[in-house]
C-alpha cells in the first residue's frame, strides 16, 4: 500500500511540475499576473508530493518491505537501521528520487526566500526549474520506477547494500553532493529567466549570487566527503583518483568556481554579463553530464549502479535538450544583453578574468580527459584509459598559475589600479612568503622543492589576505569595531581563499612527504616508519552486526611512548560473502598514521599490511570545509535581504543597485 | 588604435596564447599517460606492444594464483578462454580479486610475455563485470564461466 501511495504522489508531483513549467512561463509571456502568481504555490506543492513519495520509499526500506524491487536488491534485514536509510539512495532509482527531491527543495526555497524578486522574474525562474523537474520526474516514472514490486516471488530477505557504501560518511555524501549539483539549477534558471526577459543587470547578478554560493559550498562539502570516504574506506590510503565519477562532480565545481567570480564582477561592475550567463549554463550542463555519466553505466565505477541503455539514452536526450535549448536561447538573446563597461588592464577585473580563464581551461582539460576514453570507444578506436598522471600534469601547473593572481585579488581595486601601488602594498608579503617557502619545509626531515613552492604560494595568498584585512580595520577606532564593520561577503571570500591555501599546502605536502610500506607482518613483528614504531600485537576474530572480521591489533609508539592503538579489520559480510578492508587511522592535524590489512600470507598467521605515514593530509579536507563555510557565510550579507522591489515595475532594479 | 579595440586585441592574444599553452600541455600529458586495453587473445597474437603501458583484462584462471611466502609478489593468469596472459604483481590485491573472477591489470609487457602489473583492478561487487572484460569475453564467444555460447 505505502509504495503505491509513493508512486501516486510521484505522479501527482510530475503533474504539478508540468503545470509549473508551463503556466507561470505563459503568464510571464502574456503578462498575466494571476498565472504568474501560481508559481510559488506550485513549487511548494511539488516539494510536498515529491517529499511524500520519498518518505514512502524510506518507509519501505526501514520496514524491510522486500516486495519492492529496489529494497530487495539493496537492503537486508540484518542491515543497521541507519544504513537501511542511506540504502534509499544507494541505488539508481532511489538516488534519482533523491535528485528530484532536492530539486523540488531548491525550487521551493527559491519560491520562499525570494521576497525581493519581481514576480515576473520569479515566475520565469520557477518555470525553468519546473521544466528541469519534468525531465527528471518523467525519467523516474518512465525508466526507473523506484516503487516497482516483485509480486509474486517476493524474496525472504534482501541482497544487502554494497558493503563499500555501509559507512556513516556515505549517509550524507550523496545528499550534500546533490545539493550542490542540483543547486546549480537555480543559477541556470536565473540565467535562462534573464535571457527570456532580455534583461541582465546588477540586480540579476545579486539575486543569483547567494544561490550560486550556497550550491557551490554544498558541492565543496560533498566532494570533500567523497574524498575522505575514499581515503578511509577503500583501504589503500588514496584520496583522489581522477576517477571519471569524481571528475563528474569536480567539473561542475570548477565551472561553478569560475561562475562565482564572474558573478562578482557582474554584480559590482556590470561586466562579463553574457559570459556569466554562459558559465551558469555550462555549470548546470556539467552537473547533468555528471549525472548522465554516472547513471548511464558507461563508466566503470562504484557509482555506476545501472547498465540500462534506455536510461542512458533518456538522459542523453534530456542533456541535449537542455544544453541545445539553452545555447540556442543564448545565441538568440545574448547580443541584446551585452554591454561595454571599460576597465584598465591593471585592475581587479583582469584578475577575475584570469581566474575565469584558468578555471575554464581546467574544466575543459578535465572534461577532455574524462570523455576521451568514451569518445575513442564510441568511434571504435580502442579502449583507452586516461590515468591520474595526465590530470596531475595538466591540473597542477594550472593551479600553480592561479595562486599568484589570487594573492593580488583581494588587494586590487576595481576598474583601475596601478602596479606601483601593488608593489608598495605587496612587496613585504611577497618577501615574507618567499622566506616562509625557504624555511618552513625545513621543519620536515628532508627539504623538498615542490613543498617549498607550495608553501611560498600559500603564504603569498594568506599574507595578501591579511594585508588587505589589516587595511580594512586600520581606520577603525578599535580592532573590534573594525572587524565588525567587515561584511559577511568579505569574510566569505577571506575564508574560502584561506581554505584554498590550506588545501594546496595539504595536497602538496601529503603527496611529497607521504611514506607507504606494503609488507608482510606476523603477530609480534615491529616496523619503523618515519620514526613511528608499528608493533603488530595480535590477530583476533571479531563479530559485527552483519559481518565477521579478522582484526589486527597494533600499538604505535614513538621514542618508547605509546601514541595510539589501531585495529584495522578484514570483514566478510554475511549476506553477500563480500570481503572488505576496514582501515584504521590515527589522525592528527599534522600527520595521519594509517594501517590497513591486505590478505593472509602463508600458514603462520602472517598478513600483508599497508602502513602509511601521511603528513598534513587533513589540511586538504579542512581547507575544503573552510571554502564551504566561506560560501555559506556570504549569504548572510545584508544586501541579499533587501525588501521586495515594487512588483509590477519591470525596471525596478535602479533603486537597489548601489551594492 | 581605439582603446576598446586595443583592449579587445590584448584579450584575444592573451586567450590564444594561454589556450595554446594549455593545449600543448594537454597533448604532452596525454602522450605519455594513456594506455590501451588488450584482451588476452590479442596479447597472445603479439598485437600488444612490449615495454609500453597497457591494460589486460579477463577472468583469473582457476588455480593460477601463486603467492610468494616471503614477499608480496603474486603471479596469476588472465584468460578470455582463447589465450592466457601471465601476470606478475607486487603489492596488495583488491578485496574482490579472486580465482574465477574478472580483473583488469595495468602494467608493462616484458620480453617473456609476462605482464608486470603496477595496478590490479577487480570488479566492485558480485554482480558487476568490468566492461572491457565483458566485451573481451563477448568477442571470444564465451560467457564468464567459460562456457561456449
Amino acid at each position: 500500500m505505502i509504495p503505491e501511495l509513493g508512486h501516486f504522489a510521484l505522479i501527482l508531483g510530475f503533474c504539478l511540475a508540468c503545470i509549473l513549467a508551463v503556466v507561470p512561463a505563459w503568464g510571464a509571456w502574456r503578462r498575466n499576473s494571476r498565472a504568474m502568481a501560481l508559481a510559488p504555490g506550485l513549487a511548494v506543492g511539488l516539494l510536498v508530493f515529491v517529499g511524500i513519495s520519498f518518505a514512502c520509499l524510506c518507509t519501505a526500506f526501514l520496514q524491510d518491505d522486500f516486495s519492492v524491487k529496489v529494497v530487495a536488491s539493496n537492503s537486508n534485514s540484518l542491515l543497521p537501521p541507519m544504513y537501511k536509510f542511506s540504502a534509499v539512495w544507494g541505488n539508481h532509482e532511489g538516488s534519482l528520487l533523491l535528485w528530484a527531491l532536492i530539486l523540488s527543495l531548491w525550487t521551493c526555497a527559491v519560491a520562499v526566500f525570494s521576497g525581493q524578486l519581481p514576480l515576473l522574474v520569479l515566475a520565469r525562474v520557477l518555470s525553468v526549474m519546473g521544466a528541469v523537474g519534468v525531465g527528471f520526474l518523467s525519467f523516474l516514472l518512465l525508466t526507473s520506477n523506484p516503487f516497482a514490486r516483485l509480486l509474486p516471488g517476493t524474496p525472504a530477505d534482501g541482497n544487502d547494500l554494497n558493503p563499500l557504501l555501509q559507512d556513516p560518511g556515505l549517509i550524507i555524501h550523496p545528499p550534500l553532493l546533490y545539493m550542490g549539483y542540483v543547486g546549480f539549477s537555480v543559477a541556470f534558471a536565473f540565467a535562462i529567466a534573464a535571457l527570456l526577459g532580455g534583461r541582465l543587470d546588477a540586480s540579476w547578478a545579486r539575486w543569483s549570487r547567494p544561490w550560486t554560493n550556497v550550491a557551490w559550498a554544498f558541492l565543496s562539502l560533498g566532494i570533500m566527503l567523497g574524498s575522505w570516504w575514499a581515503y578511509y574506506e577503500l583501504g589503500w590510503g588514496g584520496w583522489w583518483f581522477w576517477d571519471p565519477v569524481e571528475n563528474a562532480s569536480f567539473m561542475p565545481w570548477l565551472a561553478g568556481t569560475a561562475l562565482l567570480h564572474s558573478l562578482a564582477a557582474t554584480e559590482k561592475r556590470g561586466l562579463f554579463k553574457s559570459w556569466t550567463v554562459l558559465l551558469a549554463i555550462f555549470a548546470f550542463s556539467l552537473s547533468l553530464l555528471g549525472t548522465f555519466m554516472v547513471r548511464s553505466g558507461v563508466l566503470t565505477s562504484v557509482h555506476a549502479f545501472a547498465t540500462d541503455p534506455a536510461r542512458g539514452l533518456f538522459i542523453l536526450v534530456f542533456l541535449a535538450l537542455v544544453v541545445g535549448g539553452s545555447l540556442t536561447l543564448y545565441a538568440l538573446r545574448a547580443p541584446a544583453v551585452t554591454s561595454r563597461v571599460s576597465f584598465e588592464w591593471i585592475s581587479r577585473e583582469s584578475l577575475i578574468l584570469c581566474n575565469n580563464v584558468v578555471f575554464l581551461v581546467a574544466t575543459i582539460t578535465v572534461l577532455f580527459g574524462t570523455l576521451f576514453p568514451l569518445i575513442m570507444d564510441a568511434l571504435g578506436l580502442g579502449k583507452y584509459s586516461v590515468g591520474p598522471p595526465y590530470f596531475n600534469a595538466v591540473f597542477v601547473p594550472l593551479m600553480a598559475l592561479l595562486a599568484p593572481f589570487m594573492g593580488l585579488g583581494p588587494t586590487a581595486r576595481w576598474k583601475k589600479d596601478s602596479t606601483r601601488r601593488w608593489q608598495s602594498e605587496l612587496a613585504v608579503p611577497a618577501l615574507v612568503a618567499v622566506v616562509c617557502g625557504l624555511t618552513l619545509p625545513l621543519l620536515n626531515a628532508d627539504y623538498n622543492l615542490w613543498v617549498a613552492l607550495a608553501v611560498t604560494l600559500s603564504a603569498w595568498l594568506v599574507l595578501g589576505l591579511l594585508r588587505d584585512l589589516w587595511h580594512r580595520v586600520r581606520g577603525a577606532a578599535s580592532l573590534g569595531t573594525g572587524l565588525r564593520r567587515i561584511t559577511p561577503s568579505y569574510w566569505g571570500m577571506f575564508l574560502a581563499h584561506l581554505g584554498f591555501a590550506a588545501c594546496v599546502t595539504g595536497i602538496v605536502a601529503t603527496s611529497q612527504y607521504n611514506i607507504e610500506h606494503d609488507l608482510k607482518m606476523s603477530p609480534g613483528d615491529t616496523e619503523i616508519l618515519a620514526g613511528y614504531e608499528f608493533h603488530f600485537v595480535e590477530l583476533a576474530p571479531v563479530r559485527g552486526p552483519n559481518f565477521v572480521a579478522d582484526e589486527a591489533r597494533f600499538e604505535i609508539s614513538r621514542d618508547g611512548e605509546l601514541i595510539a592503538r589501531l585495529a584495522p579489520q578484514k570483514r566478510r559480510y554475511l549476506a553477500t560473502g563480500q570481503v572488505m578492508t576496514e582501515a584504521d587511522i590515527d589522525g592528527r592535524l599534522f600527520r595521519d598514521l594509517y594501517v590497513a590489512m591486505g590478505e593472509p600470507i602463508g600458514q603462520d598467521g602472517a598478513w600483508a599490511m599497508r602502513l602509511h605515514y601521511k603528513p598534513m593530509v587533513r589540511w586538504m579536507w579542512l581547507g575544503a570545509i573552510l571554502m564551504a563555510i566561506g560560501g555559506f557565510t556570504t549569504v548572510a550579507d545584508k544586501r541579499y535581504r533587501r525588501a521586495r522591489a515594487p512588483v509590477a515595475v519591470p525596471g525596478a532594479e535602479g533603486a537597489a543597485r548601489g551594492a | 588604435m581605439h582603446p576598446v579595440r586595443k583592449q579587445r586585441l590584448y584579450l584575444v592574444l592573451f586567450v590564444v596564447l594561454f589556450s595554446s599553452a594549455a593545449i600543448g600541455l594537454v597533448m604532452y600529458a596525454l602522450s605519455g599517460n594513456i594506455n590501451l586495453f588488450f584482451p588476452p587473445a590479442e596479447v597472445a597474437q603479439g598485437k600488444a606492444p612490449v615495454g609500453q603501458p597497457i591494460r589486460v583484462g579477463g577472468m583469473v584462471v582457476d588455480g593460477s594464483v601463486q603467492r610468494s611466502t616471503d614477499s608480496l609478489v603474486v603471479r596469476f593468469e588472465l584468460t578470455d578462454y582463447q589465450a592466457t596472459v601471465p601476470v606478475s604483481y607486487e603489492g596488495i590485491l583488491p578485496d574482490l580479486f579472486g580465482e574465477g573472477q574478472g580483473a583488469v591489470a595495468s602494467g608493462v609487457l616484458d620480453e617473456q610475455g609476462v605482464l608486470r602489473a603496477s595496478e590490479v583492478l577487480a570488479k566492485h561487487d558480485e554482480n558487476y563485470m568490468p566492461p572491457e572484460v565483458a566485451d573481451a569475453l563477448e568477442q571470444s564467444g564465451y560467457d564468464h564461466k567459460g562456457n561456449a555460447k
